[in-house]
């Protein structure tokens, strides 16, 4: 049956059709559907880790149990889970293991965009790349068959385009789990003390040989012999966008892309006059050929940086090409994202960007309010960074420091990699004041649950972290919850902790708006009363969609009010919009926002 | 039943590209997933793309549509997309560098403004319409808000937007109706059905 499925649905298929049962990730934009959709066929479990550590050592166990674990995360995940990473590639894997490194070129929702295929060289561990659904569907059952053919964890790669494209995909019915599990004890095998890891290094490269062998004949490693003046050699997503431009070419389509074919390569590279290698990001095809003695170009004419499209390689290697229709002459302003009408963390950022404090921030949906207006957050360095910061720079600051920086994180934040740092600076008697903003769920990757929202990634309930208590017993001296809708007490209770002594939580707890679960009140939507509005747009700092400023000068005379001396406007809200959560109410000086009657 | 469609005798190889732009909540995703499911119906490769993540939160979200014999990328280049479904006004003077001279445009009249326009820093461009046919001949205007609120359901304009497209797609009706039917919720079937049929009407 033909079916309509992004890359990451596809993966999840795949999964299921090899008869993968077992499955485990923390979500991550492009990743975070892989294993949703995992988690709801037959028969599977699946669980969201804290992070991707713990992901893949809950996929390790899983897999030298003898199952086969599915383990997926984006590409700044497999950073936070290297650690394991680099030495299950000398143990094996025992039953299969196939980690999904989902990229982000271009960082549509990325603090960087690293290119993870030089984890695969980095960490000798075998990587297949899909260029869409269909292949993504075929590739991971691929993954499976040589993870447990070679006891190797293997690398699927996607990209952002891979893995949220929908193509057509032919689904298939799924192959009935087979259960291998049972207790082995094997030391040798899984007791990575030096005397055995020096032996299994050995066991590594032997690995590495047969698969050098192996890929010589994998059949996903496809040479299209058209026209012979160019050929390109190429993996993944690329592919598309040259065929689409170039279908006259010849190509060499890297099914898998560590480690490479060489034979095939120099045979491939024989045949044509021109070789290109067409890659996103690094060189890593590129710099391996070269290190063959094989004439190619390839970045000297492709960018290093962002995602291509068909436009990028028609431009690279045919010059660029004139627009073809004439752009009107006028300023189209931007439409970046932004905190969303009701979202909790506006009035917490509306505070903190008024305290003239460092706030050390975080990932997550609240890393937008750095943005104007609110520009409450002055760094995000990864997911976590914020606590260990503020306290590295409160330390550093000394007398200066004080009463001077904050760190913010959120609650899923929090609990992927804010734990160590918060005991850290318990420990080491730090100073500044920690804001978690517990939004009850995992908001930016599209509510994901988490161990602080009392339900599994598959539905069942499950223990509800109490993020207050596990602050207190870490050794933090002050730990205080506050309501991020109440403007007041948030700026008395911010103020408060950072005069104090010592280390301080303020858990910053409202749901987020569009999470339902916690949803009880509603709540009227509001107006701006014109006859009382003075245009100081204290509402319009807050950066809320609905409320928009008006100038006189754009208003026909009848409808101007004036209520102060050098008034140049009105603010407007939009009740279409109105959450009525009533922040802009409080900042309002006059009484000039109202509830729509 | 849906009948056979037309359109391998129309496009046996050419590939197409339809371009959806707007602001996140408005329903794009949905609406190109159905696109691409009517194309599938009709006997075509497709594929499609857009981001997720940070799009979500009220910025910019885009949705290539690319049909015909046999598709590979899920996006197209810059001046090479046939058609522009804007939802909103605005977001139909982003994308013009991925038209040609004689692409065609059907343009959502809402306005939704972005935060230099809510902040006074910037001026929405009310006059984008007129900018627009300034360039192009082939500029078709719909309020798709007052299309689904007819239709009885304010979260139709995107069906209604598609009811547009459609007048300019040889596909059947009665494929349309199908994927409609299995896409949504029962109880909102008959409210974009209409939604829909409207929209081809307007």
């Amino acid at each position: 049956m033909k079916v309509l499925m992004s890359g990451n649905e596809a993966i999840a298929r795949g999964a299921y059709e090899a008869g993968i049962r077992f499955g485990v990730g923390y979500p991550g934009t492009p990743s975070t559907e892989i294993l949703e959709e995992f988690s709801k066929y037959d028969g599977v479990y699946a669980e969201w880790a804290p992070n991707e550590k713990v992901a893949l050592e809950v996929g390790i166990g899983a897999a030298v149990a003898g199952a086969k674990a599915l383990v997926t995360m984006k590409h700044v995940g497999v950073n936070v889970a290297a650690d394991p990473l680099f030495t299950v590639s000398y143990t094996g894997t025992n039953g299969a293991l196939v980690i999904i490194t989902a990229d982000d070129p271009s960082l549509h929702s990325s603090q960087n965009e690293q290119d993870n295929r030089n984890y695969a060289k980095f960490a000798k561990i075998p990587m297949l790349e899909p260029a869409d659904s269909q292949e993504a569907k075929e590739f991971i059952k691929i993954a499976f068959d040589i993870s447990e053919k070679f006891d190797t964890p293997v690398f699927l790669r996607t990209t952002t385009r891979v893995s949220h494209s929908k193509s057509v995909v032919i689904i298939e019915d799924p192959l009935p789990e087979e259960d291998r599990t049972e207790i082995r004890v094997t030391p040798s095998k899984y007791v990575m003390v030096p005397a055995m890891a020096r032996i299994r290094r050995l066991e590594v490269e032997k690995r590495m040989e047969n698969l050098k062998t192996f890929v010589e004949s994998f059949e996903e490693n496809r040479m299209e012999i058209n026209n012979t003046e160019v050929g390109v050699i190429t993996a993944g997503m690329p592919y598309n966008y040259v065929k689409d431009v170039f279908p006259e070419f010849s190509y060499l389509k890297l099914g898998m892309v560590h480690p490479l074919p060489e034979k095939l390569i120099r045979e491939f590279a024989a045949k044509v006059k021109k070789l290109y290698v067409i890659e996103e990001l690094d060189p890593f095809i590129e710099e391996q050929i070269r290190a063959m003695g094989v004439e190619v170009a390839g970045k000297d004419i492709f960018p290093f940086t962002n995602e291509f499209d068909p436009g990028v390689i028609e431009t690279a290697l045919k010059g660029k090409t004139p627009a073809a229709v004439k752009l009107p002459a006028v300023a189209i302003p931007p439409r970046p994202p932004n905190l969303c009408p009701g979202c909790p963390h506006r009035g917490l950022f509306h505070v903190l960007g008024k305290l003239k404090a460092f706030v050390a921030g975080d990932i997550g949906c609240y890393t937008l309010s750095f943005m104007k207006p609110l520009e409450g957050m002055h760094s995000c360095i990864c997911m976590g960074a914020s606590i260990g910061m503020a306290h590295g720079m409160s330390k550093a600051l000394k007398e200066k420091g004080k009463g001077k920086v904050v760190g913010v994180i959120g609650d899923g934040t929090f609990l992927h990699s804010g734990i160590t740092p918060l005991l850290n600076m318990a420990y080491n008697q730090g100073e500044a004041v920690i804001v978690i903003c517990d939004n009850r769920t995992t908001a930016m990757t599209g509510m994901q649950e988490h161990p602080a929202t009392g339900y599994t990634l598959q539905g069942v309930k499950a223990k509800e972290l109490d993020i207050t208590a596990l602050a207190k017993v870490l050794g933090i001296d002050s730990v205080r919850v506050i309501d991020p809708y109440d403007i007041k007490n948030t700026r008395d209770v911010m103020r408060e902790e950072l005069a104090r002594q010592g280390s301080s939580v303020v858990v910053s707890r409202r749901s987020c708006v569009l999470f339902k679960r916690h949803q009880t009140e509603i709540r009227k939507p509001l107006r701006v009363d014109v006859n009382k509005c003075i245009g100081c747009r204290n509402c319009i700092g807050l950066g809320c969609p609905p409320i928009a400023w008006r100038k006189f000068t754009d208003m026909p005379a009848n409808e101007i009010i004036k209520n102060a001396k050098k008034q140049e406007g009105n603010s407007f809200i939009d009740a279409d919009l109105c959450t009525g959560c009533t922040i802009c109410r409080q900042v309002c000086k006059v009484g000039a926002i109202v509830e729509v009657e | 039943m849906a009948k056979k469609s037309t359109i391998k005798k129309i496009y046996p190889t050419e590939v197409k590209s339809i371009l959806m732009a707007g602001v996140g909540g408005q329903g794009i995703l949905r609406a190109s997933d159905i696109l691409c499911l009517v194309m599938m119906e009709a006997g075509a490769d497709v594929k499609k793309s857009e981001v997720h993540g940070m799009a979500q939160r009220g910025g910019c979200v885009t949705s290539h549509v690319r049909y015909g014999g046999k598709v590979y990328s899920p996006i197209e280049r810059k001046g090479n997309v046939d058609i522009l479904l804007a939802f909103e006004k605005l977001e139909s003077l982003r994308y013009l560098d991925y038209l040609k001279p004689d692409s065609r445009i059907i343009i959502n009249e809402l306005e939704l403004y972005p935060p230099a326009v809510n902040l006074g820093d910037m001026i929405y461009p009310e006059q984008a319409i007129d900018l627009v046919k300034e360039s192009f001949k082939t500029v078709k205007v719909v309020k798709a808000h007052e299309i689904a609120r007819a239709a009885g359901n304010l979260r139709t304009e995107n069906t209604a937007l598609l009811g547009v497209l459609s007048k300019w797609l040889d596909i059947e009706v009665a494929m349309w109706e199908k994927i409609i039917r299995e896409v949504f919720p029962k109880k909102v079937v008959d409210a974009n059905l209409k939604a829909f049929h409207l929209g081809r009407a307007a």
